[in-house]
């Protein structure tokens, strides 16, 4: 059984290229709080800083929630971040490689996934895109 | 966002030197793009060296400014080594898909100006 523990503080909106700095600055510090490693660190923040600026890119605003995961052998983080944008008409491909509407090479979604232990995507046309990422402590 | 403090640009002979620190964000990384740029024209260096220690996370954008800038340096007649990328940071961007293959690099700053002399041999 997942745990969450929610604190008032972690929920941060993304709305100009300065939140990326906010973004990446809170994930770090649950990440470090948590007591991830520095390579689980730099690719969960990494991952992070990635999703926001899809949210800045394709939907304009959006709002990031960090939230931390405890079972009974382990901790975690799980990332959520949503926008009102106008949603990925398939997610599938929108996760392939080198697949991309946007200009950023593809790299964006299916880069993400790979720096977390899970991704994914609630999406659809007109109806904005919510990606959440999970990432557990070594 | 903020550079932590103005990017330093340091001369040494024929070389700069340029630290790059802090979080970046998208409009400093820009502004980089431009100070540098304008160095290289100004000092006639023929290599540069980008030290990426202070950075804690490089994300695509980011490696794609860096990647461009090196571009630009070149086109401007100076050679490029990037140097002193964090494990972790080298290990995700690889997980990325961004191995940054065209350009020289190196493990620190020394290894780095040897590896400048060396291409201009």
């Amino acid at each position: 059984m997942v745990l969450t523990i929610d604190s008032p503080d972690t929920v941060c909106s993304i709305d100009t290229e300065a939140s990326l700095v906010t973004v990446r600055s809170r994930v770090r510090a649950t990440a470090v709080d948590l007591g991830f490693g520095i390579v689980e660190q730099t690719k969960l923040v990494t991952a992070a800083s990635e999703l926001a600026r899809n949210v800045l890119r394709y939907a304009e605003r959006g709002e990031m929630i960090v939230e931390v995961l405890e079972n009974s052998d382990r901790r975690g983080i799980r990332v959520t971040f949503a926008d009102d944008g106008p949603g990925i008409a398939n997610v599938e491909l929108a996760l392939r490689d080198g697949y991309s509407t946007g200009d950023s090479l593809g790299i964006g979604l299916p880069g993400a996934k790979r720096l977390v232990d899970d991704l994914t995507i609630d999406s659809a046309l007109g109806r904005g895109t919510t990606v959440v990422i999970t990432t557990w402590a070594s | 966002m903020k550079l932590e403090d103005a990017t330093p640009i340091i001369q040494l002979g024929a070389h700069l030197l340029v630290s790059l620190q802090g979080d970046l964000d998208d409009r400093a990384v820009l502004q980089l793009e431009s100070d540098i740029t304008n160095s290289v024209a100004k000092t006639k260096a023929t290599g540069v060296l980008l030290e990426l220690s202070g950075l804690t996370i490089i994300d695509s954008f980011i490696a794609r400014v860096i990647a461009r800038l090196a571009g630009m340096i070149r086109l401007l007649g100076a050679d490029v080594v990037v140097v002193g990328i964090q494990p972790a940071v080298a290990i995700t961007l690889m997980e990325l898909g961004i191995g940054m293959q065209h350009l020289h690099t190196a493990l620190n700053a020394a290894d780095g100006m040897a590896l400048l002399h060396e291409i201009r041999e």
